[in-house]
């Protein structure tokens, strides 16, 4: 054991430096890849694996066309809402109130549309300028006057609940008009042909999977470019033909059942937006600092009240684009509507790996998060289990999300 | 053999990258104050954590015999039940109980049922209280007692475990002198009921006034115990003790030529965040271009904060005084002010206040100066991976990749990412607060030669240190402070460790 043997395999081949870097610099070792992402990969599995275990255990119904159309329809707002919570559980707070918020918006615009006769655009507009009112109003008192967002927000669930309340006089209002519907309820359908299926969500989808690509290899090569390591090149393809596949598979059971729904268009926008947002913005980057290390940001010149304050903004706003696809969908305004949707969507952000410390998490994560939530809902209704058991479920799948996050990271501070 | 109660022998104790104890030996004797003295770091409360438990036994080598049989804690309740009792520094109490829920906490006195008894908590408080010459009422809330009195509390609380040794680290820095005063006098009397004691302090003059041995810590290696008893040692003979290093050639040769200020402050007060004192007491100095100018002065003589202040106002309230940046008198307010007029400073306390652990080597670099790799408020990532990919390379900072958290490097590397991170912000002066604290010997020569490099390009540096040595290898100047004053300017060529340590204990001096 006197000679120096590095864990390298037996046989190496000898490097040759080709020009075509990009295309095969990188570590192949997968081990050590899915080791460093344990906790992003880990979500992704368990997407899967409970996809797949609702796949057989309702025989199949759950992947069809016209449940899978639903899951989207169902929902999406709580996805849209998970965006703006990762982000306020990055920058180390949390928001009680986005279900009051969601009904809130849902409720002036009801009015506004239904009781006043306004055009379907008024609503929609009304319902967002209150929505960042009111996350101008928690911002205010978060960063300006220092309170916690926990007290906060808690205060603001039950002051906007009960500003519901006011605006719709204690009673639901019903219906919205055709338009107004449209934003949870419509499809792009048939804009392209195709028979019996839709063919422009077949294109949409094939163009996102293009859009994945190109992007994937562009930031590849460019950190190639700068001597960054990469995953291997068979690694690189295979997990953009893997995306690319479920896209597809996706695309086609929509294109099978009803088209595109524009909800999901709304949804991929704004997943797109900020999750450019989070990661290559400053804004983003700053959030990161704040809820890494509170005064070592301070300590950067981050302005941390100003972060902290359009943090509670955006999240206003992604609370009232919420309410406006809820109000959509459930083709009114009621005194109870999105009542604990606050707590579905931070159980999405932890789910997806956002860390309770503050500091870490993705939108993606999130997404994947709401979607393993979604499925789960989704599947035991399916299934037609009770609801008391499936609240025992969520539950739990929570509290082993966040569990193995906690162990997770003691792990990692253990061996520093 | 003389009556010894403590005996620990042989001491090495090391962290990742760093031997914090080496071979370190201590005697104490029954019913005697003993000193330990050493500089910052030299690892005296490395030696307090292992007595106590705090450092559990297997996590350092050596052995530990009291009342001449080998002992092993295993944490501090291991200690304590064999009346080992520290009082740290930084006070432990729970500001909003009562001085008797204080004194009895996680040692409640019980009654019938198990409930607490609290008329006989407080009665027995009351009779502690006494007897360490505090005159309260036990109900009264900790948070109502000024710092002296809390002390005192400490104390009445290691009494109410039956103490045998008690350790007090540094007890009186931040006492004013009366209390210090009184503290002492209670240490003698304590003495004389036959408790022993080790005392941390750096002020001599205490450890003189009523000290019967000390031993002298020095770069975590035992140096000498010198007996008090005789009264022939004197503060001077501790000193040389206490730096008697060999400079050798350890730091880096650089040619000095100042140029023109950089950055003065005149006058400059600082009050205590929630205490009613003065931080920095009316401070006035500069700093020129190409130039390292030294702060010297002991553990609370408001070095960080004086520094703090300045970047920004980071620190304290009531900040009073004038600020030059190259001869304009200038408006710093805020970090990003601070910054912006060419400030930077690097924290003594890297973990908490410089880095963001759980992020990567790349973003805590860019932190500070996001805006210079962004345009319209998008970051440029790659520009940014450059970035840090330069500094990688400039401070030779030892990682996989850009792409590694911060958290996994070691205290050299994680220090050369925080330089790295004020360099982006192209300062014109550095203020470096203690830059090689818990770091090993190769990383401190690579940081001193990068900041040769730094004043050799022009930048002006203001090296923080406890570590006389260093000051004296670094600097052209150097300031002493103590008790938020300075106290002396003195040129390098005519500074030595005796004359600085002089000044930095100029205690006497204080105003009111």
């Amino acid at each position: 054991m006197t000679s120096v043997k590095t864990s390298s395999p037996p046989s190496p081949p000898p490097t040759g430096k080709s020009p075509g870097v990009a295309l095969h610099a990188g570590t192949s070792n997968l081990r050590a890849l899915i080791m460093n992402n344990l906790r992003q990969s880990g979500i992704y599995v368990a997407l899967v694996v409970i996809v797949g275990l609702f796949a057989v255990l309702t025989d199949g119904v759950s992947l069809s066309p016209g449940n899978i159309t639903n899951i989207v329809l169902q929902y999406s707002y709580i996805l849209v809402l998970a965006i703006g919570m990762v982000i306020i559980i990055i920058g180390g707070h949390i928001d009680l109130s986005v279900g009051s918020v969601v009904a809130l918006t849902g409720a002036v615009s009801a009015v506004l549309v239904i009781q006043q006769g306004y055009p379907w655009w008024v609503g929609i507009l009304a319902a967002l300028a209150v929505g960042v009112a009111v996350g101008a109003w928690h911002g205010f008192w978060v960063a300006y006057a220092g309170i916690p967002a926990f007290i906060v927000t808690l205060a603001g669930m039950l002051l906007f609940r009960g500003l519901t309340l006011r605006v719709l006089d204690n009673i639901s209002l019903s219906p919205f008009p055709a338009d107004y519907q449209q934003v949870a309820a419509g499809f792009l359908n048939g804009l392209l042909g195709g028979d019996g299926f839709d063919a422009f969500t077949l294109l949409i989808g094939a163009i996102a999977v293009a859009g994945y690509a190109v992007s994937g290899f562009r930031t590849r090569v460019a950190r190639v470019r700068y001597q960054q390591p990469v995953e291997s090149f068979p690694l690189f393809v295979a997990r953009v033909v893997l995306v690319g596949a479920v896209i597809m598979y996706f695309a086609w059971q929509l294109a099978h059942a009803r088209g595109l729904p524009i909800v999901l268009i709304i949804l991929a926008a704004l997943v797109l937006v900020y999750g450019l947002l989070t990661r290559r913005t400053v804004f983003g980057r700053q959030v990161y600092a704040i809820g890494g290390n509170l005064s070592a940001a301070m300590l950067s010149g981050v302005k941390v009240r100003t972060v902290n304050f359009w943090m509670f903004v955006n999240m206003g706003f992604l609370a009232a684009v919420a309410g406006v696809i809820y109000s959509s969908r459930s083709n009114g305004a009621q005194p109870a509507a999105g009542n604990m949707f606050e707590l579905d969507a931070i159980a999405a952000a932890f789910i997806g790996g956002a860390a309770v410390t503050g500091g870490v998490g993705t939108v993606v994560g999130a997404m994947v998060g709401g979607l393993i939530m979604a499925v789960m809902s989704n599947g035991m209704q399916l299934m037609g289990i009770d609801q008391s058991i499936q609240s025992v479920v969520k539950g739990l799948v929570l509290l082993v999300a966040v569990a193995f996050d906690v162990y997770n990271k003691r792990r990692a501070g253990s061996s520093r | 053999m003389d009556d010894t109660i403590l005996e620990m022998r042989r001491i090495t104790k090391t962290f990742p990258g760093v031997t914090a104890l080496s071979d370190v030996s201590l005697a104490v004797r029954r019913g005697e104050i003993h000193a330990i003295c050493g500089e910052n770091g030299a690892g005296k409360s490395t030696l307090m954590k292992v007595l106590s438990g705090v450092h559990p036994t297997g996590s350092y080598d050596g052995e530990i015999v009291l009342d001449g049989k080998p002992v092993h804690f295993r944490g501090i309740r291991d200690s304590e039940s064999q009346g080992i009792v520290i009082i740290h520094q930084e006070l432990a109490l729970v500001p909003h109980l009562s001085i008797a829920e204080n004194i009895f906490l996680g040692n409640e006195r019980r009654g019938p049922g198990g409930l607490i008894d609290w008329n006989r908590a407080n009665a027995e408080a009351a009779t502690l209280l006494a007897s360490v010459g505090l005159h309260e009422n036990p109900v009264t809330p900790v948070i109502q007692l000024g710092v002296g009195k809390q002390q005192l509390v400490e104390i009445a609380k290691a009494l109410s475990k039956k103490v045998r040794l008690l350790i007090l680290d540094e007890p009186t820095a931040a006492l004013n002198d009366i209390d210090s005063a009184h503290l002492l006098d209670l240490l003698r009397r304590l003495r004389d009921q036959g408790i022993t004691c080790i005392l941390i302090s750096h002020k001599l003059n205490e450890v003189t006034a009523i000290s019967d041995s000390t031993t002298v810590i020095r770069d975590g290696r035992t140096v000498e115990t010198l007996s008090l008893a005789s009264g022939e040692v004197t503060q001077e003979r501790i000193i040389r003790g206490m730096v008697g290093r060999d400079l050798d050639s350890f730091y880096p040769d650089r040619v000095s030529s100042p140029g023109e200020e950089v950055l003065r402050i005149e006058n400059w007060s600082v009050r205590h965040p929630s205490q009613d004192r003065l931080v920095v007491d009316d401070a006035s100095l500069d700093v020129r271009a190409g130039e390292v100018v030294g702060i010297a002065g002991l553990m609370g003589a408001g070095r960080t904060e004086l520094a703090m202040s300045v970047f920004g106002r980071s620190y304290g309230r009531d900040v009073r005084g004038r600020l030059f940046v190259r001869g304009r008198e200038v408006r710093a307010h805020s970090v990003a002010e601070a910054i912006e007029h060419g400030i930077a400073y690097v924290t003594e306390d890297r973990k908490r206040f410089g880095l963001n652990l759980i992020d990567d080597v790349r973003r805590n670099v860019s932190a500070a100066a996001l805006g210079r790799l962004a345009r319209f408020g998008w970051v440029n990532g790659n520009e940014e991976i450059k970035v840090a990919e330069q500094s990688r390379r400039d401070m030779n900072i030892k990682t996989t990749s850009v792409m590694a958290v911060v958290g996994k490097l070691s205290g050299g590397n994680q220090q050369k990412v925080v330089l790295s991170k004020w360099l982006f912000t192209n300062p014109d002066v550095l203020i470096l607060d203690e830059p090689t604290r818990g770091i090993d010997v190769g990383a401190k020569f690579e940081i001193y030669t990068i900041v040769n490099r730094l004043v050799a390009e022009g930048k002006a540096v203001i090296l923080i240190s406890s570590e006389l040595p260093e000051l004296l290898g670094m600097c052209d100047r150097i300031y002493t402070l103590a008790a938020g004053r300075i106290t002396g300017q003195v040129p390098v060529a005519e500074a030595t460790q005796e004359n600085l340590m002089d000044l930095m204990t100029k205690d006497k001096e204080r105003v009111g």
